[in-house]
């Protein structure tokens, strides 16, 4: 059987050893053992595998199933739609909203990314010091993160209204003429993005933050003697030492940027046209926006952006296993 | 030279302000909620509740208390269910290794990457076929899909630190498998099972994809679509719709106030390992 190879890199050379000199008896008696503590950990895990195989699998076979066939709303419910092979994702590709989508998310994924990060790092070395409060107003950074997203989302769009939302009003204050935040098809991307940037500071606060602490208090001590600024100290030891959890944070920020749907379908539903549609909203739109789904094209976009997040994700779990290595 | 007490005052300033311009958003939430009606299109609009009224509260108590209370129902069956599922298996996977144990955490790790949206659309199709729609106990299951692989992963991270003499000492009274994870792991592993309620719960209460597409026609409907039905009927009375998201939030708050610093494991578990 197969099992007894897979089992020999876990044990230790001394165990292996053990195991040989013992009496036959001894070696069935173990066996034996073994099986049935292999049985027990299968009765732990089997629950979480069902679970996996039927919520997991099966909706996403659903899902590339429907992307393969031609869908209308009564063979969706008949289940009898004709296989049409490729033909969504061609629909989908031709189709003038693919790249203005995919750019939006890119653009929507990676400025989001990018100033989250620094702000995060930005805050992270800030509260590295030691300072009386510093504790509970860290605490309190993180509940942008914590709140609904359709809480956060209702009180931007209502800040950002263009007649009675208090960031026009500010602008007011200083001189500039009101934007039109979130009809405006020039400024709705940018809207969404600086409400995710809000939503997204605390993760990476928290994470730089416990990579901060990682880092040996002597080395910045030594620095100091050595006659090293606040910015050399940064630039040579906080910033490259900081590098793995950095590749960490950015990693998986940009894997969980990329699904981002509640925010912009709450605040523009990804509109105004195709101004702040992303992959994301433009699928759902397709599958449930109107009173005719397409889901078969709705399902072909969702599962390229499956294909984006996997490349990502996998190099994200390469870099982290790297790490632990 | 400024003295050391004096700078450390000087940063506590720094970050007071910090902290202020980071949760203006939350505090204009609370100002509007409590702002009068007729007052909401005032330019220059009110910087403080100068008149409160409690009209937008009224109005939740009114309209949004069925939501509220299906909300919780959805988030305590969805954390039920993830522990259920999560725990057992955060010990096999952590204490009794079976094989191709490496291979499901990579599993769960992917599972954790695949965006909402498609899982909805997959799920929207299974839900027709099984008349599961506009269930809340189809929205526990859809629900529990966010947390189960998290749950999994913290448990795993936590039980490989719980020492081996503690279970083998079980296992010399006669204790089995069974007996040794429920009267031994179970309860040292608290810190992890608050951690996986508390994000499990959190994120079944705050979950709007799931529910607006799988139970946007039922009778049980959580407070997510509560208040984005008050938006979308294009509905003006901006301190109901406030109201509502400030006690949508009661839930991110006490868990910040209650259990912080299993918040913060939270992320970084999230994250990094150890």
């Amino acid at each position: 059987m197969t099992l007894a190879r897979a089992d020999r890199p876990q044990r230790s050379p001394a165990a292996s050893r053990a195991t040989a000199t013992a009496t036959a008896a001894d070696a069935g008696d173990a066996r034996r053992r073994r099986l049935r503590g292999r049985l027990t950990s299968w009765a732990f895990v089997a629950p979480l595998i069902v679970y996996l195989a039927a919520f997991y699998l099966y909706p996403l076979y659903r899902n590339l199933d429907l992307s393969l066939h031609h869908y209308t709303v009564r063979s969706f419910v008949d289940g009898d739609a004709p296989f049409s092979g490729l033909d969504n994702f061609r629909q989908v590709l031709d189709d003038p909203t693919f790249w203005p989508a995919l750019r939006n998310t890119m653009v929507f994924t990676l400025v989001s990314i990018a100033l989250q990060y620094g702000a995060g790092l930005g805050l992270a070395v800030f509260f590295n010091r030691r300072f009386r409060l510093s504790g509970l107003l860290r605490a309190l950074f993180l509940i942008p993160w914590l709140l609904p997203l359709i809480v956060s989302s209702s009180t931007w769009a209502w800040m950002l209204n263009s007649e009675s939302g208090v960031v026009n009003y500010g602008l007011h204050l200083i001189g500039v003429a009101p934007v039109d935040w979130l009809t405006s098809p020039g400024w709705a991307l940018n809207s969404v993005i600086l409400a995710n940037i809000w939503i997204g500071i605390p993760f990476n606060l928290v994470i730089l933050h416990s990579g901060l602490q990682n880092i040996p208090g002597e080395l910045y001590e030594a620095a100091a003697l050595d006659g090293a600024g606040a910015w050399q100290q940064f630039r040579r030891i906080t910033f490259p030492l900081l590098r793995p959890v950095s590749a960490i944070v950015l990693l998986l920020g940009f894997v969980y940027t990329l699904k981002v749907f509640d925010l912009i379908w709450i605040m523009t539903k990804g509109g105004p046209g195709d101004s702040s549609n992303t992959l994301a909203t433009w699928s759902y739109r397709l599958g449930f926006g109107s009173l005719l789904p397409q889901f078969g094209p709705g399902a072909a976009v969702g599962n390229i952006l499956i294909l984006i997040a996997l490349v990502f994700g996998l190099l994200y779990i390469r870099v982290q296993r790297r790490q632990e290595a | 030279m400024t003295t050391p007490a004096r700078r450390s005052t000087g940063t506590t300033v720094i970050g007071l302000v910090l902290t202020a311009l980071m949760l203006f958003p939350v505090y204009w939430m609370l100002n509007v909620s409590l702002t009068p009606q007729q007052d909401m299109r005032r330019t220059p609009p009110d910087l403080f509740p100068l008149h409160p009224t409690f009209a937008g509260y009224q109005a939740v108590l009114q309209d949004q208390l069925p939501y509220l209370l299906t909300s919780l129902l959805i988030g305590l069956g969805t954390v039920a269910l993830t522990l259920l599922i999560s725990a057992p298996a955060g010990y096999a996977l952590a204490k009794l290794r079976p094989r191709g144990g490496g291979a499901l955490s990579i599993v769960l790790l992917v599972a954790q990457m695949i965006p909402g949206i498609v899982m909805a659309m997959g799920f929207y199709g299974i839900f027709l076929d099984l008349g599961l729609m506009n269930t809340w106990w189809g929205l526990i299951v859809a629900d529990s899909t966010i947390a189960v692989p998290f749950g999994v992963m913290i448990f795993i991270a936590f039980m490989s630190g719980i020492p081996d003499e503690l279970t083998a000492a079980a296992k010399v009274d006669g204790a089995g498998t069974f007996r040794t994870f429920w009267s031994v792991i179970l309860p040292v592993s608290r810190n992890a099972l608050v951690t996986v309620s508390l994000f499990g719960f959190l994120w079944a209460w705050s979950d709007f994809v799931f529910a607006n597409t799988l139970d946007s026609g039922g009778d049980w409907r959580p407070i997510t679509l509560g208040i984005y039905r008050y938006i979308g009927n294009n509905n003006q009375e901006w301190n109901a719709i406030m109201a509502t998201a400030v006690v949508a939030s009661v839930p991110a708050a006490l868990l910040l106030v209650l259990a912080q610093r299993y918040v913060a494991a939270g992320v970084t578990a999230g994250a990094v390992k150890d």
